[in-house]
């Protein structure tokens, strides 16, 4: 009895409402099902960028909110003197954005002439900025301000990490870009190297808000 | 959809052999599978842990199963309870109703042939998994697991071995889990929404999508936007752990009397951060189920959905709301009274779209020809789970009313029923009417009933007692009442909810076994729309084919539940069916 | 092509489902109408506000639960498969505008009239005559200090902290307020008296929770909250903790008394001539 409501939608099914013909075996044996799956349109990459970038800029926002809550709290915040040379980290990293969209540019033309020196310049730079970044962390243990001294260099120290991990993997993109070389750009419709460059970019502006935060929030 | 000359240069061959098809497979109903059956592997192990906990608070001097000769220790039945909490919200019901049945059917729902993002997706799928087994090793290091609940409120979380047993290892072992899987789900999320935005069939205006679509891409952007925070609050809490920071511990702590080495951090910095998250992760459990039970209620009432726009709006509503309701859990941690008080307003009109819901599923019943099968059983479970459930959260939402309730019996009965049992039921419903297209077979019906009987009433008595007992007073996350006077009196009751849940229990074997054996014995789905839905899933065959729809590209011309149009000859239109010349009454 | 034995499986299986939500709604109402277990009474002024106010939501929640279950129960009854044409609908938008602006209406409503008994709990002036106590919650108990005579609380300092030597509090006895502090592992409050006990905690978060009161406020550490009330009735009642500690959370307790106000003169006079024997 219980099995009868499915039986009777069935045979009705099968005589009426289904479509095309039953299927007999399940395997995957049969040619017709193993055509190969449409490749992902470029708005999709586009979309997942920017969906992306959206999550990790709500990690970067849970963590200034912890800042200006902490900060709040008072008490033990001992603000301390921001190395100088985070300045010229700054533009470091603005200029190897500027450097890379340049290259994305010359993707255009047909050939890109160039196209290499110029990405990897801006990947140099790139690297220089997170290599500039490390140099004010020595700076400021040589000062003795570690991670833990006080919540004010906790944060500091957090949010240099973090921001530098998400540079690393620019780096690697960039690396990955430069090592396939702009004929293979042109002929994907520069996916890659748009994708990177439009990572990069968010990347330098995501650190020009979090070294405004860490000067005037200090 | 973008013009074909732009288009990358992947094609997603079909793989070969056995490790590229079934392990490390890029196809998204595979992923959809393996997700299904780490959630399924999941429920059973926290069910069993609830079953030892629920045995302790019955008999709590007597020996437990496993548990050596002697009563179980509080320590013990404390990691039960995190153990229970964590694998229960995260591998089950954040992973089943989503990355589970979404994975499988929000492609082919859509006519897509795959996720955007098809390795993105296996990462994501390994990712979890990985975070799954991080998470069963706490139980295996010295200490044990974790003590401090689903939550890990701080101080207790924070400062190491000191604050209790599992408190060590075992906690950073939970943390470190809890950030891969944040990944994971940010992975899975991205990928959800970029395939919903880009990927959909000509045709499918996105309000012709399925309400199941609808859930699933309203469930991946609260993921998208509560898992980096919950992310970034693992990582703070991590340091505070193992660097030595003070972002969560205050300082002047002593523990017995041995002073921690902390200053000025903030406990409900904590608390505000894992709610900020938490509360939208009780939506990312529910909203999925929500989906499917709309669409199983439409489907089998032979009727369309009731007021689909007012469904996808209160959908919505319920998505926005959800990130401004956290401190609904906060009343009574010390949080300003003039916070509370927004809080309670925005929290008490959260209600107001989850009660339409309601009554746009009983007007979809309205009229209907209603089939009764398995799945559509647990359906109108849902629905009156639901509506049991979320009654309850009124009293809750007002911070005077919480106050005697808040952390007893209460709460353990309102969170359970709407968003473990009512998701739950989801994912049961969906299984029954799904498992045909995944596996070609059906699922046995009588055995279907018989386990929906028993867990629906099970359920029932587990629950409904537990309000009155929050109403009495008992605390939860209390390993035995013996110490406490006036707990003597919920001896009796501890006991008879432990019965129910012991045979609720066992009753889950029904439905293991009934899943195992229709794998391979289940009577053969012959054609391939047994159930006569309209969704594009059930114009392709069982199981699909690689690539979905073979090389066709489904065109949508009609909205998700056209059932019982008149003048048709059939009471359903699929959705890629021929456009109908005259009247197109649908909204 | 509609098979009798269609219509008789749906009506079975309609007729039990029916059946069970009617029961269930049934059971649960009683349940909770009869109160079978529930809260002892309370013995504060602001706990009948807030039993009312539970009253009121049970009502709510209550017609709608009802409503909602018995019309599930008969939809599912009326509309089962009898072998017609189910209704093609898509919906009615005056309905939906119409249950949509009542349950705005009551919900919000309710959940406005909620803020005034929680302002009467948290945002009242402090009583400026309160006899106001410390509260420190620790892993596994409470402890509760008193001001003594000159009703001043003496310094404390965190290397004093000694739970072992009975010095929870970390209190300085050089310091001339502190000299007849007392420390007590009990709380006992004055009758019709405005109380405001001063919560901490030494190590964790705890929750102090009294039935009887209605009230329930988390000890944070490094916070001190304030929880004030008047007791209108004596008795002996029990203090329980109420926020996951660690693993003796379920037996951190401690006896709670409301004493007439001459049993607690004496009582404080006792346990100063206690403290003042052995310093
Ligand atoms: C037969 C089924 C179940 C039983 C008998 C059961 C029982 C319990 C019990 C006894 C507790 C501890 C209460 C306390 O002392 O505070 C608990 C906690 C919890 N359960 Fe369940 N449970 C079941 C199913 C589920 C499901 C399906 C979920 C999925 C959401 C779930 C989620 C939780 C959560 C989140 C907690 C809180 C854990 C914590 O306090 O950290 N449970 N459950
Ligand atoms: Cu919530
Ligand atoms: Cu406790």
């Amino acid at each position: 009895m219980p099995a009868t409501v499915i039986e009777e939608l069935e045979r009705a099914a099968v005589g009426t409402g289904g479509r095309g013909p039953a299927r007999r075996d399940g395997g995957d044996g049969d040619d017709a099902r193993r055509r190969a799956k449409p490749p992902t349109p470029r708005s999709a990459y586009f979309t997942g960028l920017v969906l992306g970038l959206a999550a990790i800029f709500m990690f970067f926002i849970a963590l200034a909110s912890a800042f200006v809550v902490r900060k709040g709290l008072g008490g033990d915040w001992r603000s301390f003197e921001l190395p100088g040379l985070l300045w010229v980290n700054t533009v470091v990293l603005l200029a190897s954005s500027l450097v890379v969209e340049r290259a994305r540019r010359l993707l255009r033309t047909q050939p890109a002439a160039r196209f290499g020196a110029w990405w990897s310049t801006g990947s140099l730079l790139g690297i220089a900025f997170l290599v500039g970044q490390v140099a004010a962390w020595r700076q400021l243990a040589a000062q003795g301000i570690f991670l833990a001294t006080n919540p004010a260099s906790s944060f500091f120290y957090v949010f240099t990490a973090a921001h530098g991990v998400h540079v690393l993997g620019g780096l690697a993109a960039l690396g990955y870009v430069a090592a396939r070389g702009a004929a293979h750009q042109q002929s994907t419709g520069n996916l890659s190297a748009d994708l990177t460059a439009g990572y990069w970019h968010f990347l330098g502006v995501l650190w020009v808000g979090l070294l405004l935060l860490l000067t005037f929030g200090r | 959809m973008s013009t074909p000359s732009h288009v990358a240069a992947h094609v997603h061959a079909p793989p070969q052999g056995f490790l590229r098809k079934y392990i490390f497979s890029t196809d998204h109903k595979v992923i959809g599978i393996q997700y299904y059956l780490l959630a399924l592997v999941a429920v059973f192990v926290g069910l069993v842990l609830s079953l030892l906990m629920r045995w302790k608070l019955a008999w709590p001097n007597d020996p437990v199963p496993w548990f050596g000769d002697g009563p179980m220790l509080p320590e013990q039945y404390l990691a039960l309870v995190t153990m229970h909490g964590t694998i229960m919200v995260f591998f089950v019901l954040t992973t089943a109703p989503q990355s589970g049945f979404g994975n499988y059917f929000l492609p082919i729902q859509i006519g897509a042939a795959d996720m955007a993002f098809p390795v993105i997706n296996m990462l994501s799928f390994w990712t979890t998994f990985v975070s799954f087994l991080v998470m069963v090793a706490a139980f295996f290091v010295a200490g044990g697991a974790p003590i401090s609940g689903w939550t890990g409120y701080a101080p207790l979380s924070a400062v190491g071995e000191i604050a209790g047993p599992g408190q060590g290892l075992g906690q950073t072992l939970w943390i470190v889990s809890i950030a891969i899987f944040c990944a994971a789900s940010l992975m899975g999320a991205l990928n959800f929404i970029a395939t919903t935005i880009d990927l959909r069939a000509r045709g499918l205006s996105l309000m012709r999508m399925p309400l199941t679509v609808w859930a699933w891409f309203i469930t991946a952007i609260l993921a998208l936007l509560a898992f980096g925070v919950l992310l970034a609050a693992g990582l703070l809490l991590l340091l505070d752990r193992i660097a030595g920071t003070s972002f969560f511990v205050p300082g002047g702590l002593v523990f017995t009397d041995k002073p921690v080495p902390h200053q000025g951090g903030s406990p409900l910095l904590w608390q505000h951060l894992f709610w900020f998250f938490g509360h939208p992760e009780v939506y990312i459990a529910i909203l999925p189920s929500m989906g499917m039970a709309s669409h199983l209620l439409s489907t089998f009432s032979r009727k369309p959905i009731f007021g689909y726009r007012a469904m996808v709006y209160a959908m919505g509503a319920i998505g926005f709301l959800g990130f401004c309701v956290w401190g609904h859990h906060m009343f009574a941690s010390g949080m300003s009274p003039y916070s509370a008080m927004a809080f309670s307003v925005l929290t008490m009109s959260i209600g107001v779209p989850s009660a339409i819901k309601t009554f746009n599923w009983i007007g979809t019943l309205w009229g209907g020809q209603i089939r009764f099968t398995t799945a559509m059983l647990f359906a109108i479970g849902f629905v009156s789970l639901f509506v049991t459930g979320g009654l309850s959260g009124l009293f809750l939402a007002q911070p005077p009313v919480d106050q005697p309730l808040h952390d007893t019996y209460f709460v353990v009965a309102h969170f359970h029923l709407i968003m473990g049992v009512a998701a739950i039921f989801g994912i049961f419903g969906a299984t029954y009417y799904w498992f045909p297209k995944m596996f070609g077979r059906f699922l046995n019906e009588g055995l279907g009933k018989l386990h929906f009987w028993i867990t629906f009433a099970g359920v029932y008595l587990i629950f409904v007692p537990m309000h009155l007992m929050g109403f009495f007073g008992q605390p939860r996350r209390y390993a035995e009442g013996t110490a406490v006077q006036f707990l003597s009196a919920m001896e009796g009751p501890q006991q008879f909810v432990t019965i129910a849940a012991l045979v609720t229990g066992l009753a889950q074997l029904i439905f293991l076994f009934n899943f195992l054996w229709s794998l391979k014995w289940g009577r053969k789905a012959e054609a391939i729309n047994p159930w006569r839905s309209t969704s594009l899933e059930w114009t392709i065959p069982s199981p699909p084919p690689h690539d979905n729809f073979g090389g066709r590209q489904p065109v949508v011309h009609h909205g998700p539940y056209e059932y019982s149009v008149p003048g048709e000859p059939e009471d359903f239109i699929p959705q890629d069916a021929p456009p109908r010349p005259a009247p197109a009454t649908g909204d | 092509m509609q098979t009798k034995n269609r219509c008789a499986g749906s009506t079975t299986t309609a007729f039990i489902l029916a059946f069970f939500l009617v029961v269930f709604t049934l059971v649960t109402v009683y349940l909770f109408v009869s109160k079978t277990w529930w809260f002892p009474e309370t013995i504060t002024p602001i706990g009948h506000e807030i039993d009312v106010q539970t009253q009121r939501t049970l009502w709510l929640t209550g017609i709608v639960f009802v409503l909602s279950q018995l019309g599930l129960a008969w939809v599912v009854w009326r509309y089962r498969n009898r072998g017609e044409r189910a209704r093609y609908s898509h919906g009615n938008n005056t309905l939906e505008v119409l249950w949509t602006l009542a349950t705005a209406l009551a919900f919000i409503g309710l959940g406005v009239l909620a803020q005034f008994t929680w302002a009467k709990i948290h945002l009242a002036e402090p009583e400026p005559d309160a006899v106001v106590i410390e509260v420190l919650g620790e892993q596994f108990a409470w402890n509760f200090r008193y001001p003594g005579p000159d009703g001043k609380f003496g310094r404390t300092r965190t290397e004093l902290i000694n739970s072992g030597a009975g010095n929870p509090f970390g209190i300085d006895r050089s310091d001339p307020a502190a000299a007849d502090d007392i420390v007590v592992p009990i709380l006992n409050v004055p009758v019709n008296r405005p109380i405001e006990l001063r919560l901490r905690a030494k190590d964790v978060i705890h929750s102090f929770f009294v039935r009887e009161l209605r009230l329930k406020q988390d000890a944070v550490p490094g916070l001190e909250i304030p929880l004030r009330f008047v007791a209108e009735r004596t008795g002996d009642f029990e203090l329980v903790c109420t926020e996951l500690c660690g693993m003796g959370h379920q037996r951190m307790r401690a006896p709670f008394s409301v004493k007439t106000a001459a049993e607690y003169e004496q009582w404080l006079r006792d346990e100063l001539a206690l403290l003042q024997s052995n310093p």
